[in-house]
Formats: C-alpha cells, structure tokens, sequence
C-alpha cells in the first residue's frame, strides 16, 4: 500500500489551497467553494486515518458522512445568505460588504 | 435651737429676694417691695435671735460661735484643705445688731422714697420725632410721661441739649433687687470667718454700689455741664475702690503665703501666728516695719478706697448722684462701714509689735490718714451748699475719726463710733431724703400754681431751702436729733459717747491725734448746726420750700426709730468712773463685750476730765457758733452765705474741694483715656490683635485658593488627560475593526497559528 502520510500531505495541501482560497478570493461564492474545498481535505484526512488505522471499525465513515451533510448544509445556507445580500447591496463581492466596522 | 444654723442663714434671704426679684417680680412693684421688705426683716429677725443669744454666753470671746466646711481640698489631709465658713464673736455681734436694723429701716424708707419723683434726662434724636401721644399710649409709665397723665414736652437747655421729663419710679422693683443684694454682700461679710469671704462679699457691694450709684442713668443736668451725671459717678467710685482693692488682694496674698491661712481665728487670736508676724518684713532697710505691720498696710490701702480716706475720697461725694436710701445705705449703714470694720477686725494684725506706748509705723501711718482725712473733710463741708454733700463729707470725716482711732490703739472705741455713726448718720442721710422729696413735691405744687422755676433748679440746694420746719416737722425733729448725735451733744446723743472715748484715747496715746480730732469736732458741730439751720430755719427762700409737703409713712417710720437709737445707743458705753453715771448702764458694757473679741484685752482707760470737757466745749461751741451765724438771723432769700466772709479766699477752695477732682482728672483720668483709645484700643486691639487675625485670615485664603488651583488643574486636569488618552487610544485602534470579512478570518488564523506553536513549543519541544 502506498504510505499513510501522502494521503496527509495530500489532505493539507487541499486544505492550504481551500484557505488561501477563503482568504484571498473576492467572490462570496468562490469562498464558500473554497470552504467545500477545506471541508473535503479534512474528509479526506479522516478516511485515510480510518484506512490505515483502524478499518475494522465504522468510525471513520460515520464522521466523513456528517461531514458531508454538515457541509452540504451549510453551502445551501449560504447561498441563501449570498442571495440575500445580493438582493440588498447588489454585489457579491466580500470586500464591498463592510458596514459592520468602526 | 441651732445658732451656728442660723448665722449661715443671715445673709440668704436678702440674696435670695435679689434673685426672686429680677427672675419673677420685675413687673410688680408692690410684690417686689414686699419680696424685699420680707427678706430683710427675717435676717433681722435672725440676727436679733443671734444677737441675744451671744449676750448670755460667758465669756463670749473666747468661745464663739463658729462653723465651717471644706472649701478648697488643697492637699491629702483635712488639716491642709481651706476652709470656709462663719464666725460670731463679740465685734460681729455689734454689726449683727446695728446692720439688719439700719438695712431694714433704709428697705421701708426706700419703698416709699422711690414711690415718686422725676428727673430729667437727654431726648435723643429717633424718639423725638415720635408724637408725645404715642409715647402716653405705651403700656409701661416710663421715657415721656411726667406721671402726672400729661404729655410729655421737650425742652432745651442754654446749651442745647433738649431734656424731657423722666419717671423716677419707673424702675423701682430693680432698685429693690440691687439694696437686697447689697445687703447680702454685707451681710455675707459680716459674718464671714475668713478675709476671702470677707473680700467676696466686698467686692459684691462694690459692684453693687456701682449700680446703684447709677441707677438713674440715663439722668442729665440742664444748664450744668460740668456737673457729674449718675452713670459718670457710679464708674468713677466703682474704679476708685477697684483700684484700693487691688492693693488690698495683694495683702491677703502675702498673708496667705506667709500664715497659711485667712481665717480670722487662726490668725489674730493665736498667739504664735501673731508672734511670727512681728518678724521685720524688710531687715535690711531698718524701718522697723514688720510681716503683719506690711500685710496691715496693704489691707489699709481697701480701707482707705472703701471708706473714702484721703487720697481716695473723691468718689464719695460724687456717690451723692444715687437716690438718697443709696446714699443712706452704702455711706452709712454698710459699705463705707465695711471698710472700717475690715480695719478693726484685722487690729490685732495691724498693730502686732505693739506694746501700748510706742505706735508702729503701720500705726502712724493709719492714724496720721485718719486723723488728716477727718479734719480734711470736715474743712470742705463748711462750705458745700447741697444738702447731701456735707453729709457726704461728714461721713468721710467722721470715718476718718474711726481710722485714727484704730490707728491709736482705740479697738473698743473705733467698734463704738462705727455703730453710732451707722445709726445716725442713715438718719441724716434718710431725713435729708425726705426734705429733698418735700422740696421735689413743693416745686410740683409751685409749678401747678404757676410758678415757674429754671431748668436747673436745685432741690437739694440748702439755699433754695428754708422754713421747713413748720412745713415737715416730723423730718425737721428726727433731723435735728441725728444732727446732734453727729455734732456730740453731751450726755444725750449717742454720737456724744462714742467720740468722746475716742477723743478720751486720743489724749491718753497721742495728744497730736487729740487736737486735730477736736478741731475737727468743732467743725463738725458747726457745719451740723448751718445745715440745720439753714434747711428749716427761718423763712422759706424759694417757692418750692413754701409748698413743701412729706406725709409718707414709710419714710417717716424709720426716722423715729432711728431717732429713738440715736439717743439711747450710747449710753452702753458710758466710761468707767464717769461722774456716776455709770452705775445706771453698768459700766461699759460695750467695752468689756467687744474687748472679749481680741487676745489680749485692751486697757480699760482712766477716767480724765481733759478730753470731757474738751468734748464739750467744742461740741456746744460748734452748735452755738452755727446757731448765731444761721438760726437766730436766718438766711434770707438771695443772701449769700455769712461764712463767705469769715473764711474769705478759703471759702472757695474748701467749696471746690481743694480742686484734687480736677487735678485727679489732669494726672489720671485723662491719660488713661488718652492710653486707653490710642494704645489699647487703636495700636493693640485694631493694630496687633486684628493686624494678626487679618493676617491668619488672608493666609488661610491664600492657601485655600492654591488647593483650589491644585484641585482645578492637578486633580480634574489629571482626570481630564487620563480620558482623553483613552479615547485617543481608542480613536487610534479602531481602525481595526474594518468589516471585512476575509480580514478578520487572516487574524483568526494568525491567532490560531501563534496558539498551536505556543502549544507545540510547551509540550512537545520543553
């Protein structure tokens, strides 16, 4: 079998790229994909644990399907949430959405 | 019966009438005179019981009666505490018998004299704009009306001074508390047996003298500027003996520290106290002048301001500004007696080193001011033309006569003229009362006739007098009958008696003494003899003696029972061996009762007919002389005095006193005044003592100011900046919160990322 830690190196460099990705993009839709993509890597990660560690068990399957509904949940929120801002302030641009400051 | 109870009492009702009075009474002037009346006759009452008593005792002298308490616990045991109480020996009896009585005589005789009468006094400038119906309006008879029910009318002396009529009664029930705290004064120094209560009930009758003296304040003299006013003569006797009491609490001082005591037992009837004051008080100056002879000399010094010796005689005249039973009182009966009796209480002290024949220096000088002081005075009331001034003066001389005698060794004689004098001389004093009152009444009467009278008309000038014995015999009767006690007409006044033992004292010890004081008995006689003559003799000069009138019962009263003392009084101290006469009284009775009051004994004199018939002579030829000048040719109107011609240029210095008012004025009155306004007044009290508390005050403001300062710019300024820093801070870092999202989730991370290497470096790397 292929070792353990390229999957982990895999999951992180998911995980970096989603974080720059919530970081550095400029449309709220790109940064809920970039969260997908976070979300995925840490998914990722517990499957390989899972595999490698103790696939005897459910464990690991369990938590990466509450994952998986947490984040379908959450994505479907906040395109709503991306929706209603889009009615109110005509952008979706995150930076242009700072009336909550001094 | 508890006598030594009873002394306590004497003096408490009188005080206690003093303050029922001015607390309750005050509006009630019937209740007040009762009040007052009352408490004199049960000290009178009380003082008889004593009196009687102490006749019975034998021996009395060497006991007496004494009670004390603890005053002052001055140390551990009782032996060093002072003590404080009464004493009755044989010379208070005397005063126990002749005081309460004259005091009760002048209470009655008050309450009528003050019943009447008007003065004038100043109008000043806000009530005069005042209706005069207005004034009549007011509840209380007083400042305007008359008494008459008439309004009242200003008037304006020659000087410009504009002067109403006031009423004399108006303040009777104050008159009537002042006499009964007097009389307690007295009375309280009277049965006193230490000199510290003594001096107490002393300096109780100066003040009082002082407020009774001017009792008429607010009393004026139209057209008479330069005469003395009552609130001007109570200040200046009040000072004038304040001045002479200081000298006398520096003898009780010396005393003091000397003996360890002031009780009077303890001191002049112990022998060895008495043996250790003959110790020379200054060996080095040789005078022969001892401890007690010194501590005699201060004492003398009260004496001679009290009893109105020279050079501190010239309050008393002045007193005369105080309503008459005043002058009866304090001139008479009490104060001026007070201070003879000091005198002779303290003899043994002050004649100690005393061997019968030699006098001590303390002696000489007593008898030489004695002696002085009664000629002295005798000579100015020659030519007084006030009634009460040649009373006033008689009884500086007559004093004079009792401070020679003490002076000469005379103990018993000296006691003897107090008490006679006490008596008649308050019967002169309340008769001449009553002949003012009848002349004050007759110029009423004039005046509703018509007659008018100048704004000073004088009702106690004896040249506005005249006649009055027809007009008010009772007065003109007990009148003559103390004038004659006073002059010592032989045999049947009192007043005859106690002078001629002292002038009998005086030719046994010291015949200079002798001579003065029988020119000055001449005197006496004959300045009696013009007063008497020229108040009831003849016809009457002014109209006001033509319409005089006195019917008052409360004022005749006392003057008989007077009278009657006058007369009898002496004849207890009829000499032993005199023409035997002194088998009808047994012999001086007087002398050995008092004698008992002194350690040793005093000489019983032989009997001698020189200063007998000396008294005499001088006594009828005084009388005689006075009734040829002034009663069988009486005074007529607008006449003036016969004896401005005998006497010439003398006439007028003895009537202006020798002018010492006037030089007392220039040496001391004045630059007091002048020390008083510009250095205590003007450079210490405004300059020192307030240039001090305006600093202080001026520091203090200063000071609070600079808190202030620090209070405004430290303390909120401080605040102030501490704030503002905060909102600055505040205005600087808000800045953080920009709102956007993606720079607030790189600080989580940043945070995060701090975290886990914070944890990995603690856990995992230490």
């Amino acid at each position: 079998m292929i070792p353990l830690h390229w999957y982990l190196i895999v999951a992180g460099a998911l995980f970096c790229l989603g974080l720059y990705g919530i970081l550095a993009r400029r449309n709220a839709v790109a940064i809920l994909m970039s969260i997908e993509l976070v979300l995925n890597s840490v998914n990722l990660n517990l499957v390989a644990f899972w595999r490698y560690l103790a696939p005897e068990t459910v464990n690991g399957q369990m938590f990466a399907i509450i994952v998986f509904a947490v984040a379908a949940a959450e994505a479907a929120v906040g395109l709503g949430l991306i929706i209603s801002i889009y009615r109110n302030r005509q952008t979706v641009i995150v930076e242009d959405i700072n009336l909550l400051k001094w | 019966m508890n006598l030594e109870l009873f002394v306590w009492l004497i003096p408490l009702p009188p005080l206690l009438a003093f303050f029922i009075i001015l607390l309750f009474t005050r509006g009630n002037k019937r209740l007040s005179d009762i009040v007052a009346i009352a408490s004199i006759v049960l000290t009178w009452v009380l003082s008889l019981v004593v009196f009687f008593s102490v006749l019975g005792i034998e021996h009395f002298g060497e006991t007496v009666i004494e009670s004390a308490v603890t005053w002052l616990p001055l140390g551990p045991t009782a032996e060093t505490s002072f003590r404080m109480g009464v004493l009755v020996d044989p010379l208070t009896a005397v005063l126990l018998f002749f005081v309460p009585l004259t005091a009760t005589m002048i209470f009655i005789y008050s309450s009528g004299y003050m019943a009447s009468g008007h003065y004038w006094t100043a109008v000043i400038p806000s009530e005069e704009h005042e209706s005069p119906e207005a004034h009549g309006a007011e509840a209380h008879a007083a400042e305007s009306d008359n008494g008459h029910g008439h309004d009242a009318e200003v008037l304006v002396d020659d000087f410009g001074q504009k002067v109403t009529r006031f009423d004399a009664t108006a303040w009777k029930a104050r008159f009537m508390a002042f006499i009964s705290l007097f009389a307690a004064g007295m009375l309280i120094l009277t049965v006193a047996d230490n000199l510290l209560a003594l001096f107490a009930g002393w300096e109780i009758m100066g003040f009082c003298s002082y407020a009774l003296i001017s009792f008429w304040h607010n009393r004026v003299y139209p057209n008479q500027p330069k005469r003395i006013t009552p609130n001007i003569a109570g200040i200046k006797a009040f000072m004038t003996t304040r001045a002479a009491d200081v000298v006398m609490l520096l003898g009780i001082v010396w005393l003091w520290s000397y003996t360890g005591t002031l009780n009077f037992r303890e001191i002049l009837y112990d022998p060895e106290t008495l043996a250790a004051l003959a110790n020379p008080a200054f060996p080095n100056l040789g005078i022969g002048l001892s401890v007690g002879g010194a501590i005699g000399l201060l004492l003398f010094a009260g004496t001679v301001g009290k009893s109105a010796q020279f050079p501190l005689h010239t309050w008393l005249p002045d007193a005369m500004e105080g309503p008459t039973p005043v002058s009866a009182m304090i001139h008479a009966a009490t104060m001026v007696s007070a201070g003879v009796y000091m005198i002779i209480r303290m003899f043994p002290l002050l004649t100690v080193g005393f061997d019968g024949h030699t006098f001590t220096p303390t002696m000489i000088v007593i008898a030489t001011i004695g002696a002085f002081t009664a000629l002295f005075a005798a000579t100015i009331a020659l030519a007084q033309r006030d009634i009460k001034k040649v009373l006033a003066y008689s009884t500086i001389s007559q004093l004079g006569y009792m401070v020679a005698a003490v002076g000469i060794g005379a103990y018993v004689a000296a006691a003897f003229h107090l008490m006679t004098h006490a008596i008649f001389k308050a019967l002169l004093f309340m008769g001449s009362g009553s002949v003012i009152h009848a002349m004050e009444h007759g110029e009423e009467h004039a005046h509703e006739h018509g007659h008018h009278f100048p704004l000073d008309f004088d009702a106690q000038d004896m040249f506005n007098m005249g006649g009055l014995w027809r007009r008010i015999p009772a007065t003109a009767w007990t009148f003559l009958i103390g004038g004659l006690a006073l002059a010592g007409f032989p045999f049947v006044t009192a007043g005859f008696w106690s002078k001629d033992e002292i002038l009998a004292d005086a030719w046994a010890h010291a015949p200079i003494v002798f001579v003065v004081l029988a020119i000055a008995a001449f005197l006496t006689a004959f300045y009696t003899m013009r007063q008497i003559g020229l108040t009831f003799a003849g016809e009457p000069r002014t109209a006001a003696a033509e319409e005089a009138t006195q019917t008052d019962w409360r004022m005749n009263l006392p003057l008989i029972v007077l009278a009657f003392f006058s007369i009898i009084a002496g004849w207890i101290g009829i000499p032993v061996g005199f023409l035997g006469l002194d088998g009808i009284f047994r012999a001086n009775r007087f002398h050995d009762f008092v004698a008992g009051s002194l350690l040793e004994h005093p000489e019983t004199l032989q009997f001698n007919w020189i200063p007998l018939i000396t008294s005499i002579v001088v006594a009828l030829a005084g009388l005689g002389l006075g009734w040829l000048m002034y009663v069988r040719r009486p005074l007529r109107a607008g006449e003036e005095d016969p004896l401005l011609r005998v006497l010439g240029p003398f006439y007028n210095l003895f009537a202006n006193k020798y002018y010492i008012d006037e030089a007392y004025d220039f040496l001391f009155v004045r630059p007091s005044q002048w020390f008083a306004r510009n250095v205590s007044y003007l450079l210490i009290d405004r300059g020192i003592i307030d240039g001090i508390i305006h600093f202080i005050a001026r520091s203090t403001e200063w000071w609070a100011l600079r808190n202030k300062d620090f209070d405004t710019y430290v303390v909120n300024g401080g605040a102030d900046e501490v704030v503002e820093g905060i909102g600055g801070l505040s205005n600087a870092f808000k800045y953080v919160q920009s709102g956007r999202l993606q720079q607030y989730l790189a600080v989580v991370l940043t945070g995060v990322l701090m975290l886990a290497g914070i944890f990995i470096w603690a856990i995992f790397l230490r």
